[in-house]
């Protein structure tokens, strides 16, 4: 197994958790609320994957921190500015539309990257994304098969989900910036080189916006300071207050 | 005098799973090995799914089976590695789901005929369903909705 900066690694490993626990949670906002049955099933077992992916990479986080910190301690003690997603998936859920084309936007990248994750050095690592990857394959396909049948909808449908791509486009760069982690992780072979992933995300992404015939706004401009902790949306925060509520109102409870 | 490990892997296929009980942990393939550590009988459990609340409940009910028989101390491994799969569902237990309601997982990405009428004429409502193994089918001639345990 490579050796690296096993701080840094810590770090790779909470990005890769936060991202999972964020976006579980927040899918997890519609139980009960979706516009249909079928859908709200849908949504709910996506969280529940993904909150489930997040218990093994924040478990593992754990570990290789090695200060006896759990997947729950990390998930349920931290304050925002210790997360480190991305902004896109602490966005707020807005309607059906804009949650779908979050989920899809996400899914996409999180399928690339799993993909490549499942081929890494470090052994623990490929196999919770050869068992993540499989679950996101499903994810994917509905996001997209979503995208297309609500973008390509009716005229009401097609412009509220092109207002949905319009905002959260700006949000996409972040997955694909690297810093001194994502370079320690590539050099290691642990993790791929982001940079790399990028062409074959705007080749599946542009495929199915295309197909749902929307458009992809103009401009290079990218929200960031998420994955780094550097400034998180003030979203998040708030998310936290409802996630974390428990722990915060009755400190160490257990059950 | 321990156990043989074909008389445990005989009980373990008596524990029902708890969100299908028409089959055995043993059927949905998730009890990868049962070895003698010593006193200690160390049982390795593979997930379904990452997050199905059913997995803690399973390894419960395993090592419940497992005092019941007068095994004392046991130890619940779980191994993320290779990931399940549904090629690991048993013959039984395809069988089973298939007299219960549920079409079986196939390879082709759909089930074959409607557990119901036998039909072949179904559609898919969703890719997901009622537990997070399962997607939800139509039938389009007893036009009675099923369960279809999804491929992976």
């Amino acid at each position: 197994m490579a050796q690296v900066d096993q701080a840094q690694l810590f770090e790779f490993l909470c990005r890769m958790g936060d991202n999972t626990l964020v976006l579980g949670h927040r899918v997890s906002e519609w139980c009960g609320l979706a516009p249909v049955l079928e859908e709200d099933i849908a949504l709910a077992n996506t969280a529940l994957d993904l909150i489930g992916q997040t218990q093994m990479w924040l478990g593992l986080a754990g570990e290789v921190e090695g200060k006896g910190r759990s997947a729950d301690d990390l998930a349920m003690l931290r304050d925002v500015w210790d997360f480190r997603n991305v902004l896109l998936v602490e966005q707020p859920n807005g309607d059906f539309g804009q949650t779908m084309m979050r989920q899809f936007l996400f899914d996409a990248w999180h399928l690339a990257v799993l993909t490549a994750l499942a081929e890494s050095s470090n052994d623990r690592i490929a196999a919770i994304a050869a068992k993540a990857v499989k679950e996101v394959q499903y994810h994917v396909e509905r996001s997209g098969d979503t995208v297309i049948g609500l973008g390509d909808g009716t005229s009401e449908s097609h412009q509220r989900m092109q207002k949905a791509l319009n905002l959260l486009w700006p949000y996409v760069g972040e997955m694909f910036v690297t810093d001194a982690v994502d370079d320690a992780m590539a050099k290691a072979g642990i993790a791929p080189d982001l940079a790399t992933l990028r062409a074959a995300f705007d080749t599946h992404v542009g495929g199915i916006l295309t197909e749902a015939t929307l458009t992809i706004p103009d401009g290079k401009f990218t929200h960031k300071g998420g994955k780094t902790g550097f400034q998180h949306s003030e979203h998040l925060g708030h998310m936290l207050t409802q996630m974390q509520w428990l722990q915060r109102a009755y400190p160490g409870a257990t059950w | 005098m321990k156990p043989a490990a074909e008389e445990i892997w005989d009980w373990l296929d008596a524990v029902p799973d708890p969100e299908i009980p028409v089959i055995s942990v043993v059927d949905l393939g998730i009890v990868r090995e049962v070895n003698w550590d010593g006193d200690t009988l160390e049982v390795a459990v593979t997930p379904t799914y990452s997050g199905c609340p059913a997995t803690s409940v399973i390894s419960m009910d395993i090592e419940t089976a497992l005092h019941d028989r007068g095994i004392r101390d046991v130890r619940i491994k779980t191994q993320i590695s290779p990931p399940w799969t549904t090629d690991w569902l048993s013959e039984k237990g395809r069988a089973k789901l298939m007299d219960y309601g549920i079409a079986p997982p196939r390879a082709a990405g759909g089930p074959d005929c409607c557990p119901r009428c036998k039909s072949t004429n179904v559609t898919r409502i969703s890719q997901f369903g009622s537990t997070p193994c399962k997607a939800q089918w139509r039938c389009a001639d007893c036009l009675e909705p099923f369960d279809y345990f999804k491929c992976i």
